[in-house]
């Protein structure tokens, strides 16, 4: 079985540079790299939009949502294209302990409505989240703020529950922008590099310039309006057609399509973005861990890869870092396709004929498609699974982590640690398999606190190692995020965060025509 | 003299009709909200669980079901609607934070101009088809016309707005592939914002209308008074405007009505193809949010304009008709 698995690897590294070189062409024009310049006006299509689109960055669940706050706001710090947090509206952000942060300001930045940023606005707008009744995305993330006060017109200190080396990296998620203080709610007034010319929910926004912006020369783009179009089909048109400029969420059969189009490109995001099978551990017989074991060798990866995700996917080891990540552990052998194992495991659980519902749904990107090829290959293996597809309406409420098998679906988030305490903590709300590992959570508690980046990545290595040997989670691939664009619109590149740069194009495209 | 007396007793004659007719109306559609509240209620989950999606903890569930009313039992949930919607006020929607009233003032608009449009294009050319076709029945060009409708019937709308879009916009670049609604586009812009649209709903709704009026008009056609007057000499054009028309008139503008309401909530589908911000997609938004009283309140619009609707139709027909009037 090695000679598979060495050629699956060699396969993976291949693949991964392939798509290393693809992302540096679309910024690149000819040898020469031309300048970015002011000017231009563009219209983007997400995937959705509704009446519950917000204002507000604490309240962003959409794509559409984060685009727009990230074209508004602007956050303390911002994540790189190395996934590693620099400061922006803090000038510094110092620590010893890390439990203790102190941050300095920058000076003589304004908010849309003339007024200058001080301190009182981010206490505001980090301690915001701690009011269950505001509703925030990020409320559980928010509780290790013990305390947030000011030090000064232009000094904050946030003290921690307990330590984190990753707080910068957090302070940049678009929930955490920040807000003016002594608004009842946001209303668009921010410090970010565009400003807020009409907003209407489910219909469209529409950002202009903000000539005041702090950063010298930027933004480039004079306009942007940002609209939905939830079919997949009818963006590409419009893409084609020319009634948009750029649009999220391309699928992988479509890229034949736009690339065909001598004025159009895609651009590729390799991404942590996983659809993941849950194998709830406090119910049977998905506890068992034999079970476990069997079903994760009979996910044909490859397979997934190729059919469902056009290749656009990175091979998954059902452990949520993927191997573009710094903390990424290459010594966890790869879980492959091996039938004869799967039935040694099955015999040995005595769960041979039993018949289960997979639970699954179109809110879970190809979890349908996952759940049949699964299908087939325990049929082959003795297991009798049944697909039971449920509307993407609803399934996060009412299907998602609450029957023994079930798909779920994680976004980027911009730490190992967040993944890691969102998802596979034993007291995490989502700990989608309801594994309990005392060692990984004492593992966690140690990475969080650590600041040596070499003990760091050891540690995240064990946990990885953990998830893959006895989560019931299994995550197939992670899978790419395709965007197409025109053209004409530079300064296009893969932040590995999310589509449309980490959903911050609008702070570094430019359109040259 | 009997054309001073017959406007008279025609409206005395429908303003009974008209009374009951309105009294119907408003019990419909109070049977109407509780069935569509009582459903949706059954549906999974509810606003505050669709508002915190994934990432809802249970406590901000809690919290926001306080905030949003939620917590209260459902009867007591329907009495305030109901009590808000006695005095005209739509309540609050649950998801936008803004008044119902001014979500649907946004939406409403758009969807009745893209039904006047529509309207305007698909009425008079699905009469003159079904009239044409009912004329030269049997004819070579009713054979055509027939296969046309027919075909155009069976088409589903998706199909004929994506091919529209791949040729229209896509290929020749002529019109945009996106319906883009604004204040400040001008008028000849909106017009062919909503060309592909219009051209969408056209489609299916002429060929209903068409095949409608076609039948109406041919059942006339058989009836014996047509001869008689042939035979007297009337020439034929007349013969049809004259008296078969105001025969034929009643099931004709009964299936225009059907089409018509159906311009506001079966264009769903165009509304998704082309972006259009109509209250279709509102409603659908409504239902996956669960944001009740929005959805109540597009709901009532959808089965008042329906009912309005097809009241005007029957008054039209009685009116039309010397002998429903008579009576």
């Amino acid at each position: 079985m090695s000679a598979p698995l060495h050629l699956s690897r060699r396969g993976l590294i291949g693949a991964g540079l392939a798509s290393a070189g693809a992302l540096a062409l679309p910024g690149l024009v000819g040898p020469a790299r031309a300048l970015p310049r002011q000017g231009g006006s563009i219209r983007v299509a997400m995937q959705s939009s509704s009446t519950a689109d917000t204002l507000d960055p604490a309240k962003g669940a959409m794509a559409t949502d984060y685009v727009r706050h990230f074209c508004l706001y602007s956050g303390l710090t911002r994540m790189e294209a190395d996934l590693r947090p620099r400061p922006f509206l803090a000038q510094s952000i110092e620590t010893t302990d890390r439990i203790t942060w102190a941050i300095a300001l920058r000076r003589g930045v304004r908010f849309a409505d003339g007024r200058e940023l001080t301190s009182a606005d981010v206490v505001h707008s980090l301690q915001r989240h701690l009011d269950p009744k505001l509703g925030s995305k990020v409320a559980s993330i928010a509780k290790q703020f013990a305390d947030v006060r000011a030090d000064g017109r232009h000094g904050v200190i946030i003290t921690l529950a307990g330590a984190n080396a990753d707080l910068p990296a957090i302070l940049s998620q678009s929930h955490f922008l920040i807000v003016p203080a002594g608004e009842a709610k946001p209303t668009g007034n921010g410090t970010g590099p565009f400003r807020l010319a009409d907003f209407r929910p489910g219909v469209r926004t529409v950002v202009t310039r903000n000539p005041e912006y702090w950063r010298d020369g930027e933004p480039y783009l004079d306009r942007i309006e940002i609209i939905a179009i939830p079919d997949e089909i009818g963006r590409v048109n419009a893409l084609l057609a020319g009634d948009v400029q750029l649009i999220i969420a391309v699928q992988p059969l479509s890229t034949r399509r736009i690339e065909r189009s001598s004025g159009h490109g895609i651009l590729t995001t390799p991404s942590p973005l996983y659809t993941d099978l849950i194998m709830r551990q406090t119910e049977l017989p998905t506890g068992n861990p034999d079970f476990v074991a069997a079903i994760k060798h009979l996910i044909d990866r490859p397979l997934i890869k190729r059919a469902l995700f056009r290749g656009y996917a990175t091979i998954g080891n059902d452990q949520p870092i993927p191997p573009f990540h710094p903390y990424y552990n290459p010594a966890v052998p790869q879980t492959v396709l091996d039938l004869d194992r799967a039935k040694w495991h099955i015999a040995r659980s005595g769960l041979k004929g039993v018949r289960l519902p997979i639970y699954c749904s179109p809110a879970a990107a190809g979890s349908v498609d996952m759940a049949s090829v699964l299908q087939e290959y325990g049929a082959q293996a003795g297991l009798d699974f049944a697909v039971n597809r449920m509307p993407a309406d609803g399934y996060w409420s009412t299907h998602w982590m609450k029957h023994p098998m079930s798909f779920g679906n994680t976004n980027p988030r911009p730490t190992a640690d967040l993944v890691f305490s969102q998802f596979f903590r034993s007291d995490a709300e989502w700990n989608e398999s309801g594994w309990k590992n005392p060692r990984f959570d004492q593992l966690l508690t140690l990475a969080r606190a650590d600041a040596d980046e070499a003990r760091r990545k050891e540690l995240y290595g064990e946990m990885q190692q953990l998830v893959h040997d006895q989560c019931g989670v299994a995550i197939p691939v992670f899978i790419h995020m395709l965007d197409g664009h025109d053209r004409r619109l530079k300064g296009m590149t893969a932040i590995p965060l999310g589509g449309l740069m980490g959903y911050r194009f609008a702070e570094y495209a430019w359109w040259d025509a | 003299m009997a054309g001073s007396v017959a406007p008279r007793s025609a409206l005395s004659g429908v303003l009974p009709l008209l009374a009951k007719r309105i009294g119907s109306a408003l019990i419909t559609l109070l049977l109407v909200s509780v069935v569509v509240f009582t459903i949706s209620g059954l549906l999974p989950g509810d606003a505050a669980q669709e508002t915190l999606g994934q990432s809802a903890t249970a406590e901000q569930v809690a919290a926001l079901r306080h905030e949003m009313g939620l917590d209260r039992p459902a009867l007591t949930r329907y009495a305030t609607w109901l009590g808000g919607m006695l005095q005209g006020d739509p309540g609050q929607s649950l998801v936008a934070n803004m008044p119902v009233r001014d979500v649907i003032a946004e939406r409403l608009p758009n969807s009745l101009m893209l039904a006047a449009f529509t309207a305007l294009v698909s009425v008079p050319l699905a009469l003159a088809i079904g009239i044409v076709s009912a004329i030269n029945r049997g004819g070579r060009l009713d054979r055509t016309l027939n296969v046309l409708t027919l075909s155009a019937v069976a088409v589903p709308e998706f199909l004929v707005a994506t091919l529209g879009v791949l040729v229209f916009s896509v290929k020749l670049l002529w019109l945009p592939s996106i319906a883009l609604v604004s204040e400040e586009a001008s008028l000849w812009d909106t017009m062919r914002s909503c060309a592909l649209p219009v051209l969408s709903l056209a489609v299916v709704v002429v060929a209903q209308m068409a095949r409608m009026t076609r039948a109406a008009v041919a059942d006339q056609l058989d009836r014996p008074y047509v001869e008689m007057a042939r035979l007297k000499g009337v020439p034929f054009r007349r013969v049809v405007m004259a008296h078969v028309m105001p025969n034929a008139v009643g099931p004709i503008v009964n299936a225009v009505a059907l089409s018509l309401s159906y311009l506001l909530g079966g264009a769903i589908i165009v509304e998704t193809i082309f972006n259009f911000p109509g209250l279709a997609s509102l409603m659908v938004n409504a239902v996956t949010s669960r944001d009740m009283p929005l959805l109540q309140a597009c709901a009532m619009i959808f089965c008042g304009i329906y009912l309005a609707l097809v009241l005007v139709a029957d008054v039209v027909a009685i009116l039309a008709n010397p002998r429903l009037r008579a009576q």
